[in-house]
């Protein structure tokens, strides 16, 4: 093992993962973030906190992974390039880990432009893949990026991003083969709707062998209404939403809307399960990480495995 | 070249309130080209401030003059027999024309009437679009001709993010990706193995990171 991380325990073990996700709060209520870790704290294998989503200003991923962490659970924290310069990254790595966290995530973080400071300047000192080389060189070598010698050296079980669905499509192979080449352990793929697509950019990555280098955690997101649908198709930046999923949302009450969103993320689970390349699951139920669990159980993962 | 756009007339017509002799300074060189602060420009403005004098009942003299470059203190030299009868400068140049008249006549108030933009090129009349950042290491050799630097609206250096979606940028449809450009490009070429070279992390030094730049050629220096 390369670290103490639980999910390199369960993905070492050959059992599927599963990861969730907790938006930390927009102000000091570590309550907020304790509530909603409990309520998935038995169906996952990791808790991700995201980094300041959609570039609006929340808790610190570090702090809310604490908080987490103090609950003796599994966080997962994020890191964007956009808020910290190489100095901040490697500060904010050590810092976590002299805490107890041990798994993140390397991203260069939604624009600015999205967020409620439009205003503000983005960093990218870096970007996500210069980010994961860093962690995994003062993982693996003890050294921090700029050469210099660490004093004991943080245990990150190293993830990333990845985005099938994003333009050009043929490029996104590649794009994977190059985190894998930064030294990535694990990625999260950007939520699924277009299963083709996504089985499509499997193939590609089974084909090079990218599969036996890095773990894929395929990304669900179940929708809550149809109205979520069109607005994730419509507006939220490289997301595919076919149009087939907006009719099977739209062809039920708007009552039945949730129960629907959920059977499609389960139906979903259980045909991608069949991927070899796919080890495991990273359920993003924006504000809805109270139907995590059950989610989980209906796709027939749940107990977790003890690792 | 350098762009330039000029300011609100508001914030021009506050800055020059308090002076009532005025040297309004334009320039030949890009601001020229991109019709910002040329002598056609100077001659506009001077007529608006004019305009805007008598509304307010009041006077103004404006001596209009539009040196060869703004930016070399030769030329600059020009102003000496007009900068004693002035009470303001007011620079339709670049941001670097206006500070070497600030240098120039040490006690002279120098205003700008333009905001410096960006180094572009031409896309067409009347359209420029951002295509450096003087970063100070050319990258243009690896990335098929095309800048991440300037054009990938988060300078990435090893390809695209998550957010481009029908070829654009995820901040609008109406930028395109760089690095879809790119990857176009390196695959017209042939060159597509590049794109899996990975690019470190870079040194910002060059694009100032270690303070204001300077380039000093001791062979041309005298």
């Amino acid at each position: 093992m390369k670290t103490t991380s639980r999910l390199e325990r369960v993905l070492a073990s050959g059992a599927m993962a599963v990861t969730s996700e907790v938006g930390p709060p927009r102000g000091v209520d570590a309550e907020i973030v304790r509530t909603k870790a409990n309520m998935i704290k038995d169906h996952v294998d990791g808790i991700n906190v995201t980094d300041n989503q959609t570039a609006m200003v929340r808790m610190s991923s570090m702090a809310a992974g604490v908080i987490i962490k103090q609950m003796g659970l599994d966080p997962i924290i994020q890191m964007v390039t956009r808020d910290k310069n190489r100095l901040g990254c490697q500060a904010e790595i050590i810092g976590a880990a002299a805490l107890g966290i041990d798994t993140m995530l390397c991203l260069s973080g939604d624009h600015p432009k999205f967020g409620d400071h439009p205003e503000a300047k983005g960093v990218y000192d870096i970007d996500s893949v210069q980010l994961i080389q860093c962690v995994k060189k003062m993982r693996d070598e003890g050294k921090f990026l700029g050469g210099a010698e660490m004093k004991k050296s943080p245990k990150m079980f190293i993830g990333a991003a990845a985005n099938p669905f994003a333009d050009p499509f043929e490029l996104r192979v590649m794009r994977l083969a190059k985190k894998v080449k930064a030294g990535v352990d694990f990625v999260q793929t950007q939520c699924i709707f277009n299963l083709d697509k996504f089985e499509k950019w499997m193939d590609g990555v089974e084909e090079r062998g990218l599969d036996d280098q890095v773990h894929i955690l395929a990304g669900i997101t179940p929708m809550k209404s149809v109205g979520m649908a069109r607005y994730m198709k419509n507006r939220v930046p490289g997301m595919d939403v076919p149009d087939d999923v907006i009719k099977r949302m739209a062809g039920v009450s708007k009552e039945q809307q949730p129960e629907e969103g959920i059977k499609i993320a389960v139906e979903s689970m259980e045909r991608l399960k069949e991927r070899k390349g796919v080890h495991g699951f990273h359920i993003m139920a924006i504000e809805w990480e109270e139907r995590v669990a059950e989610i989980v159980e209906k796709a027939g993962m749940y107990p977790r495995p003890q690792v | 070249m350098i762009t330039a756009e000029q300011k609100p007339m508001q914030e021009i017509i506050q800055y020059m309130a308090p002076y009532s002799k005025i040297l309004l300074v334009g320039c030949n060189e890009c601001v020229t080209v991109c019709a910002a602060g040329g002598r056609k420009e100077v001659g506009l403005l001077a007529s608006a401030l004019h305009l805007n004098s008598l509304k307010e009942g009041r006077t103004i003299d404006i001596k209009e003059i539009t040196l060869e470059r703004q930016c070399d203190p030769e030329y600059v030299e020009e102003l000496n027999s007009y900068i004693d009868n002035a009470d303001a400068v007011l620079s339709m140049a670049c941001g670097c024309g206006v500070q070497t008249i600030a240098e120039r006549y040490k006690n002279a108030h120098v205003y700008p009437a333009v905001n410096t933009k960006f180094m572009g090129a031409s896309l067409g009349q009347g359209v420029w679009a951002e295509r450096c950042q003087g970063c100070g290491d050319c990258m243009l050799g690896i990335t098929a001709g095309i800048c991440p630097i300037s054009r990938c609206s988060k300078s990435l250096l090893n390809g695209p993010c998550g957010g481009t979606s029908n070829g654009q940028c995820e901040i609008g449809q109406d930028t395109d990706c760089a690095w879809r450009l790119i990857w176009e490009r390196l695959k017209e070429l042939g060159l597509q193995d590049r794109y899996e070279e990975l690019v470190e992390a870079r040194d910002w030094r060059t694009a100032g990171g270690a303070g204001p730049r300077k380039i000093i050629r001791e062979d041309l220096a005298l």
